[in-house]
């Protein structure tokens, strides 16, 4: 199915979370990767929510968000005009045998190990959510022994900012 | 001027125009209700019998009137009794502001004695909802309550007010009484192509929900009808929003609908939808429904628009100033043929109308109908009975139909009848079935007590009939746990231990007299009034069905 993201600029309120997660969950919206952060303003949080499905539900997507009087401005998010990374912090097996193939493509993927120890090693990676995908599929053939990555954190590219699609 | 939590939430309601509100006390709550004695000369509260009885009330109260209704009750089982009467409010957006007392601050989230988590309970069922954790923010949270429950799609929202809040004290200054946001007609682009579309019909349809009536749009729908020369239909929601007997009025369209309505809805090639959300009830298989048609729909609410059915034209805006904008842009036309047909339509309704003499529904909305004035609110319960008042009331004035469409909550009757009838301080009628009536049939007592005109035409047919029917039709004659007459309650006798009036009607001659009576009544009248178990609510879309499976007659 196909994805996308919308950035959703939130009251910065106790519960906010909650009532915009709560009303993906009624309408049987999916949520694929969330993040929440705070802004450069205290009063307002952004929520970036990833989701699947055709024009027709993102467009009932954000209608119903708007109908949230604590959403103040949805940002639709392309892949084109914005900036989307992932953090990715991967624990492997420290194995003798296999120690070098991993570092080398954690070379490849521009990782950064972390944590180094006997038993295992953390490795630490920022790219787009195919970039992560395509490595943690790739340390498939390696004992992976953890995994915990952020989900979508996205800016649109250039001047324009979610704030000035409502004017806030 | 220094006050204390509670006064403030009374002042407030009274500053924003409240006269009257329903609840019922307790822990929580006590001190709201010493302000409310307090201030009883400016504000009245009624005691319900149940919370779920006042819930309602408020719901019939701000149906009828248009005004915001306001309920009270204490945390945790007060609170929770109010929820099915703040989810019917919220699914036919009614403007209702619950308010409720929680545990002190200190004590919220230990579990303490009747601590709920209401504002997470009422999440999904309100438009929103507040925790008020600090006494500086009470008076602007209710205000703010009352712009959004009537602004926009107007609905629920709840305030849930920890005890300590309604204690502290803080500063208050009476505002005046918050409007609601301004509404926007559709952008003038959308206005043009609809008019276009409308334009190049040759067989428009004019289709109308509760929004119709929340708009006020009456006026603007019955020119543009005799502008394009189309018929009209409603949702059950939208029933009172058009006279009954306007000459372009075909009824309700739906599973039980007009079968004219229905049918030249299914017909039309233009339908024109005004405050209307095309719920299943409605459409029945979606695939199937208005197959022929291009949808012109009308919402304040966007997110309504494509929600079930895909709308040629969606336009977001306030229905009457949105119609105001589209009227010029449409010719004058005629279409003789269009009309011809929907003749032919209602003549095939007349052909399947029930002529039957005797008790059966049809005479018995008749009858009632003789004796109600344009002014009087009509509440029912939910099942055949419901149907039957939807089929065959005849209503002059708007917002005189108080029936719960989208939840269909069986024992919102009682409850929403008396607030009718307060707020419209006109006498009311609540039609309502043994079932239903079994289940609020304690607030018989709040209309003794309040001498509430309320006349209860109670549609005895000793089943769940309803549910029987369908039984009958679609699950072989099992009649699971639906018979009643077994219970040995006697109506009339109950009616009287709450002390209000009540007679027993198994005729028509007597049910006229029991009307004449009762519509003479101070106070509470009860009419039980028999009804044959196996009577059908007629025409039948079965669930998930088209026009094709209708069901017009019985053993058809
Ligand atoms: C609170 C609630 N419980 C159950 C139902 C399901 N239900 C719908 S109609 C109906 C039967 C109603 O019986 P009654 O009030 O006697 O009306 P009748 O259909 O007999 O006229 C039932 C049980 C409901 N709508 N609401
Ligand atoms: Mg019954």
């Amino acid at each position: 199915m196909k994805k996308f993201t919308v950035a959703i600029l939130v009251n910065n309120q106790f519960g906010v979370l909650n009532r915009v997660t709560s009303m993906f969950r009624r309408r049987q919206f999916n949520i694929t990767s969330l993040t929440v952060s705070e802004t450069e303003s205290e009063e307002f949080s952004r929520i970036t929510v990833q989701s699947e499905g055709d024009e027709v539900k993102k467009e009932q997507l954000i209608n119903q968000l708007y109908k949230l009087p604590d959403v103040c401005s949805v940002a639709e998010l392309d892949d084109v005009d914005t900036v989307g990374r992932e953090l990715l912090l991967i624990k492997m097996r420290n194995d003798p045998a296999a120690r070098n193939d991993i570092r080398s493509a954690a070379t490849a993927y521009e990782g950064k190990v972390v944590d180094y120890t006997k038993d295992s090693f953390i490795i630490q990676m920022v790219g787009d959510s195919r970039k992560i995908d395509n490595f943690i599929d790739l340390m498939r053939d390696f004992e992976i022994l953890e995994i915990c990555r952020t989900g979508l954190v996205t800016l649109q590219r250039g001047a324009t900012t979610i704030r000035r699609v409502t004017n806030l | 001027m220094k006050l204390s939590g509670s006064d403030i939430i009374v002042r407030t309601l009274i500053e924003q125009g409240t006269d009257v509100v329903f609840g019922y006390p307790g822990g929580q709550v006590i001190n709201i209700y010493d302000s409310l004695y307090k201030y009883q000369g400016e504000l009245k509260h009624v005691l319900t019998a149940h919370e779920q009885g006042a819930s309602h009330a408020a719901d019939g109260y701000a149906r009828a009137t248009g005004k915001v209704g306001v309920c009270i009750a204490t945390s945790g089982p007060g609170a929770t009794n109010l929820v099915t009467g703040i989810a019917t409010a919220y699914i036919d957006s009614v403007p209702l502001v619950a308010i409720t007392g929680n545990v002190p601050t200190t004590i919220i989230g230990t579990d303490g004695f009747q601590e709920i988590d209401i504002t997470g309970v009422t999440l999904p069922i309100t438009k929103h909802n507040y925790f008020v954790g600090s006494i500086d923010k009470l008076a602007d949270t209710i205000r703010e309550a009352f712009r959004l429950a009537k602004s926009g799609r107007p609905g629920p929202v709840l305030i849930d007010v920890p005890k300590d809040v309604q204690i502290a004290q803080w500063e208050y200054e009476p505002q005046e009484a918050v409007a609601a946001e301004e509404s926007f007609p559709a952008k003038d682009i959308r206005i043009h192509q609809a008019a276009d579309c409308i334009n190049a019909a040759q067989r428009p349809f004019l289709y109308f929900g509760g929004g119709l009536i929340t708009s006020d749009a009456q006026d603007e729908l019955l020119q543009i009808a005799e502008r394009i020369d189309a018929p009209i239909g409603c949702s059950m929601m939208g029933i009172s929003g058009v006279p009954t007997d306007y000459p372009r009025f075909l009824g309700m369209q739906g599973m039980h609908g007009h079968y004219a309505c229905s049918t030249a809805m299914h017909h039309a090639d233009c339908i024109i939808a005004l405050g209307c959300r095309f719920n299943d009830r409605v459409t029945g298989d979606r695939a199937k429904f208005a197959v022929g048609a291009k949808i012109v729909h009308i919402d304040i609410d966007g997110a309504e628009l494509g929600k079930t059915v895909t709308p040629a034209h969606g336009l977001r805006g306030d229905v009457k100033k949105t119609l105001q904008k589209l009227l010029p842009l449409l010719k004058e036309v005629k279409h003789p043929q269009w009309q011809e047909t929907i003749d032919r339509f209602l003549e095939e309704e007349q052909q399947g109308m029930d002529n039957r003499e005797g008790m059966t529904p049809r005479n018995v909305i008749g009858l009632l109908n003789q004796h109600l004035n344009e002014n009087t609110p009509v509440a029912t319960d939910v099942g055949q009975h419901q149907m039957w008042a939807a089929q065959y009331l005849n209503l002059k004035n708007t917002r005189r139909f108080i029936s719960s469409g989208g939840l269909g909550t069986m024992g919102f009757g009682m409850g929403a009848a008396m607030g009718a009838a307060l707020g419209t301080k006109e006498r009311s009628v609540l039609v309502t079935g043994d079932g239903s009536f079994g289940m609020n049939l304690n607030e018989l007592a709040t209309a003794v007590v309040n001498q509430v005109p309320l006349v209860i035409l109670l549609l005895n047919n000793g089943v769940l009939g309803m549910v029987r029917q369908w039984q009958t039709l679609f699950f072989d004659k099992h009649y699971s746990n639906t018979t009643l007459s077994d219970r040995q309650t006697d109506f009339v006798k109950l009616a009287e231990a709450f002390g209000a009036q009540a007679s027993r009607a198994l005729t028509l001659e007597e049910l006229e007299a029991a009307l004449t009576k009762a519509f003479a009544c101070d106070g509470p009248y009860l009419i039980d009034c028999a009804i044959d178990k196996d009577e059908f609510v007629l025409p039948m879309l079965p669930p998930g069905g088209s026009m094709d499976d209708i069901i017009v007659r019985i053993g058809d």
